[in-house]
């Protein structure tokens, strides 16, 4: 633990606050004969501005902690810090006021959506508050045209009528209409194409540039994690098992797990030359 | 079918099928044409509409009153009034439009009165769940309990005393027969509302700042629609039932027609073993007809919204068949030429 703890610091130290932070989080889930511990005693922070990645296999719990940062899900033990206030246990509208600053975008593109409403009608379903000088079709317009979609393309069709990887861009720029200033991306990009994939993690990436959004993004591939992130947090088994800026991590990996991660990223090259042997 | 090579499958998925406009037709044609009514539902349609035609307007078209003494005791059918008159002299086919257009009444809104309770408890346990579940599937529990046939009679009779005009007519047994018969809706709505309450959309609209009431109606309930106009269908019917059988046992509003009280006369009076057919027979059928229409409209609904259950079109799998088989013989063909070319 004390290995763990001295890394967070040194993640922390580069000057940045932490917008969103948990604090010794754990999560148990009851089953018969037992609990599981499905996120054990876990600390990340989130610095503005930053892309962070948790990366680690199915069951790593790593969802778990972003339902529970989301406030989703309750905590068993532990504290969620926005801005330095503890929202473990607000309800409310001061849970409705977090919602508008910390957003999400989920791994199923279709079941994300209500599959009885249009584009339009899912998007305009937002809070009335923050909205300032723009028209709510402003709006539309302006987040639609974020993630590269146009509105009057997009905004009469059905969940049904898009491709998948228009779908998720559509959910991207749902959150983006409630002027968020934290965006979990819980594997956003899995079930979405190899092209697709890449432009929904260069969407992500721009809008960190441009607007400053600092965004988790929990993956189960590291290589994603390596393109995107600035820092990355392991997850094993509920565990924390290392952390640290992505370089560190992905070129320098100290824990056995990471390395075995990134034994298993396919190597195009490696293929290549085990073909033409 | 089992020698048609894959690309021959491949070939057709990729081709528009051939055929009368089979494609255009099935894009342009109106969403709802898309549901597939099978022919059950027009029957069972058909049915109702009859049913409601026969209540709603017969009253209007035909000369006799319900109301009015028109000859004596169990006067068989004849020319002026073809089903005869029943014990009080009134015409049966006037009291039979009043009574089925009465117990319709009744029905619906004991029908709805039921799945509007039962909609109510269920989304909310389900939807909310924790302790505020536990406590309404309690309640739930103890409701279906308590023999409703006791509570319906407890009740029935002691509106009879009451002096509010509406709780003493149809209206009074549609409210019993409602608030006794929705804890069954409430257990099956309650199953489905927590199991759409899982899904990820409802995670997106509480984060778009969606109230629970909000999400509760937008959210959850279109996708329960399905179930609830199957269960409204059925309890119209187990509603009309209900009231038939407890008019027919003499709890049943007084100075009023209905399909039941009809029958409660017609047993009063001896009709059975007068042989007077007609007093107990033309409400018996009625009755009949309504619970077979909406029984075979439920199902055919469930058909309707469960493409499961949809029952293939041999025509069309057998033509789909004998295109695949037809385009594997000319591939096969083809293949020939090349290889005796080559």
């Amino acid at each position: 633990m004390t290995a763990t703890s001295s890394q967070n610091e040194a993640v922390a130290s580069d000057g940045s606050v932490p917008v969103l932070s948990a604090v010794n989080v754990v999560k148990e889930f009851k089953v018969a004969g037992g609990h599981i511990t499905a996120v054990d005693n876990v600390s990340v922070d989130f610095h503005a501005g930053k892309v962070l990645a948790v990366v680690g296999e199915s069951g790593s719990g790593k969802s778990t902690l972003a339902r529970m940062l989301l406030r989703l899900m309750p905590v068993t033990s532990g504290t969620i810090k926005y801005l330095g206030k503890d929202v473990t246990n607000i309800k409310g509208s001061e849970l409705r006021a977090y919602w508008r600053d910390v957003q999400a975008v989920f791994q199923d593109p279709f079941s994300s959506f209500n599959q009885f409403f249009t584009v339009g009608q899912t998007l305009r379903r937002r809070m009335s508050a923050k909205q300032g000088d723009e028209s709510l079709d402003e709006l539309i317009e302006r987040c639609l045209s974020y993630v590269g979609l146009k509105s009057r393309d997009a905004v009469n069709k059905f969940p049904h009528q898009l491709s998948g990887g228009q779908r998720q861009r559509v959910m991207i720029a749902r959150a983006l209409m409630m002027n968020p200033k934290v965006l979990l991306a819980d594997e956003a990009t899995s079930m979405l194409d190899a092209s697709l994939r890449v432009s929904a993690l260069n969407v992500l990436q721009d809008l960190r540039d441009r607007l400053g959004l600092t965004v988790l993004f929990i993956t189960h591939d590291i290589g994603q994690a390596c393109y995107l992130a600035d820092e990355v947090v392991v997850m094993e088994n509920g565990l924390v098992v290392e952390r640290g800026l992505t370089d560190d991590v992905i070129f320098n990996p100290q824990n056995a797990y990471t390395k075995r991660l990134l034994a298993d990223v396919p190597d195009l090259k490696g293929s290549l030359k085990s073909r033409n042997n | 079918m089992t020698n048609v090579p894959q690309s021959a499958i491949l070939a057709e998925e990729a081709e528009p099928k051939p055929g009368p406009g089979s494609q255009v037709t099935a894009t342009t044609r109106p969403s709802w044409r898309n549901l597939n009514f099978g022919p059950r539902m027009w029957v069972a349609l058909t049915i109702i509409f009859l049913i409601v035609l026969m209540a709603e307007v017969g009253p209007f078209v035909y000369p006799y009153k319900s109301s009015l003494k028109v000859g004596s005791l169990y006067d068989e059918p004849s020319a002026a009034h073809l089903l005869g008159t029943d014990n009080f002299g009134h015409d049966i086919i006037a009291v039979l439009m009043n009574s089925t257009r009465n117990s319709l009444l009744n029905g619906l809104l004991a029908g709805t009165l039921a799945v509007f309770i039962g909609v109510l408890i269920g989304i909310l346990a389900g939807y909310v769940g924790g302790w505020f579940e536990e406590l309404l599937m309690g309640i739930t529990n103890i409701v279906v309990a308590i023999p409703s046939i006791v509570v319906l009679i407890l009740i029935s009779m002691s509106l009879q005393h009451t002096n509010v005009g509406f709780l003493k007519g149809i209206g009074g047994l549609a409210l019993v027969i409602g608030i006794t018969s929705w804890p069954w809706t409430a257990r099956a709505v309650r199953a489905q509302a927590s199991s759409v309450a899982t899904r990820e959309h409802i995670d997106i609209a509480k984060l778009s700042g969606a109230g629970t009431p909000s999400i509760l109606i937008r959210d959850v309930l279109p996708y329960l629609a399905s179930y609830v106009v199957m269960a409204w269908v059925l309890q119209l019917a187990s509603a009309i039932l209900a009231e038939s059988t407890l008019s027919m046992l003499g709890l049943g509003p007084s100075g009023t027609d209905s399909l039941g009280i009809e029958l409660h006369w017609a047993l009063a009076f001896q009709a059975v073993s007068t042989g007077a057919w007609w007093a107990f027979l033309p409400p018996t059928i009625i009755l009949t007809l309504i619970s077979f229409s909406l029984l075979y409209l439920q199902s055919s609904l469930d058909e309707v919204f469960n493409p499961r259950l949809r029952r293939g079109k041999k025509k069309n799998l057998a033509k789909a068949a004998a295109r695949r088989a037809e385009t594997a013989r000319k591939l096969a063909q083809q293949n020939e030429k090349v290889e005796v070319l080559s």
